[in-house]
């Protein structure tokens, strides 16, 4: 979104409040990402060490599954990856560049 | 019925608080503040207040537990002098930018190095950029009245900034005058209820306080506190004429005496301001033409205001208890020298730095000033721009 865009001063709470509770979600903090977790459905073992420790909530999940990772909040920092059991390895760090 | 009671400074400033009452008060002691919180923790444990008082370890935490009081939605005061002030740094922005109200006394009091325990201004000055409002008192009434007042004024919705209300240390805050102290009810109806907004308390409604703030909102954020800033000068105004009703002291940005047809004035912050009338009430005795100005409200500066007040005169000269080293004058001459710019005519200004570490400011040197002011006039001509006033060659 470009400044020009965004709410003016005399439209914002005062002091930099944030008066909507949750309004996180809206955040797009996946623009600050430059490595890129890529899932292998195929390898994952479906034990959610990453959903544990992803400190972004980026790690999507449905019935104890692991579906997917939502590239809009995920910052890119490679924690899952790192988590991942050594045996395991489902998913790999990329650099962003390389999808353009 | 209101009573004349004979007090210290401090003493009075802790009586303003006893009838606050305010929901916390976080406080490190330090000279010549001490006495307001002993007196007050002493109001405490007497039960004469409701108050939550936390003692910390220093006064980067007193300022830390009145901003999270505040922020949570309580009235909360504070007080501190000289070097307590400069540990509350960090937090003074915060406070500001985080719009909570606070009051805060600010004895006044010279900062280290080399150590000192006396009046100058060099502590509140030097924060006069950290966005709280700052009003400067006279005497102990003054400062009494300027706490209730300021209660109202950083509380009013458009404004929600922290205050500063100051006096110099010792001079007053140790000096017994006679105090008018109101009846406690008739401070509780004055200030009113504190409605805060976006108390943390309220858990139906959760908010963040001091999220982080990028290029995107960071200048938006300054810009509401330039505005509020603004908004302070109206509620200070109509706060001050509020108290005249129900006082009888009205009270300004400043107060002018013998200005209206005064060629050569003097204008001064706190209690130098008693020094210099006195001066200018002998000059007119002798026919000079003299006046002097005691500016109360330095934040917000009331430049408009100011300008209209002095740009008639020949010649001003502006006191200052503190020294901006390497500028060319003190900070209030250099606002004061400022405001002046755009009027067509225009007085001569000079600096006059005073009193640093409580050196005394007696008649004979406010004399001398106004004897430079009359040499300006008659010879149009400024010698000297900046001068050490109380310092041995």
């Amino acid at each position: 979104m470009s400044l020009s865009e965004l709410k003016g001063w005399k439209n914002i709470p005062i002091g930099g409040v944030i008066n909507d509770a949750g309004n996180s979600e809206k955040y797009e903090t996946g623009s600050w990402r430059t490595f890129r977790p890529v899932w292998d459905p195929g390898k994952c073992i479906h034990c959610l060490q990453c959903w544990i420790y992803c400190p972004d909530s980026a790690i999507q999940v449905a019935d104890g599954k692991i579906t997917g990772i939502n590239l809009y909040h995920c910052k890119g920092c490679g924690l899952c990856a790192t988590e991942c059991p050594d045996k395991v390895k489902a998913i790999k760090m990329v650099e962003e560049a390389s999808f353009e | 019925m209101r009573k004349k009671v004979a007090m210290t400074g401090n003493i009075a400033v802790a009586n303003a608080m006893r009838q606050i009452n305010p929901d916390v008060c976080a406080a490190y002691p330090i000279t010549p503040s001490t006495e307001i919180m002993q007196q007050f923790a002493t109001f405490k444990s007497n039960g004469k207040v409701d108050t939550e008082l936390v003692t910390v370890e220093s006064e980067h935490s007193a300022m830390s537990a009145c901003i999270g009081a505040a922020a949570a939605g309580g009235r909360v005061m504070t007080a501190t002098s000289a070097n307590g002030l400069a540990l509350m740094w960090e937090m003074l922005y915060i406070a500001s930018g985080n719009r909570v109200p606070i009051v805060m006394t600010v004895v006044n009091r010279a900062l280290s190095a080399p150590i000192n325990i006396h009046a100058d201004h060099s502590d509140s000055m030097g924060a006069r950029d950290s966005g709280w409002i700052q009003i400067y008192c006279e005497n102990a009434q003054e400062t009494y009245d300027s706490l209730i007042q300021a209660t109202r004024i950083s509380e009013a919705k458009n404004v929600r900034l922290p205050v500063m209300v100051c006096m110099d240390g010792f001079i007053i805050s140790h000096s017994i005058e006679n105090i008018e102290l109101f009846e406690d009810e008739e401070v509780k109806r004055f200030i009113g209820e504190y409605i805060p907004l976006y108390p943390l308390l309220d858990t139906k409604n959760p908010v963040t306080y001091g999220p982080l703030d990028l290029q995107d909102y960071y200048s938006e954020h300054k810009r509401q506190q330039d505005e509020a800033m603004f908004h302070a000068g109206d509620v200070i105004l109509r706060t001050g004429e509020a108290f005249e009703k129900f006082s009888g002291r009205g009270y300004g940005y400043f107060e002018t005496h013998c200005m209206e047809d005064a060629e050569i004035a003097v204008l001064a912050l706190g209690s130098a301001a008693g020094t210099v009338r006195t001066v200018v009430n002998e000059l007119r005795g002798k026919g000079v033409m003299a006046g002097s100005i005691k500016l109360r409200v330095f934040r917000p500066f009331p430049a408009k205001e100011l300008a209209d007040a002095i740009s008639h005169l020949k010649a001003l000269a502006v006191l200052d208890r503190c020294d901006s080293f390497g500028a060319f004058g003190g900070p209030v001459f250099s606002e004061v020298r400022s405001c002046l710019y755009d009027r067509p005519v225009r007085p001569h200004v000079t600096s006059y730095i005073y009193g640093l570490g409580g050196r005394d400011l007696g008649l004979d040197k406010v004399q001398e000033v106004f004897n430079d002011l009359k040499r300006i006039v008659d010879t149009g001509h400024v010698d000297k721009l900046a001068t050490f006033l109380t310092v041995r060659e």
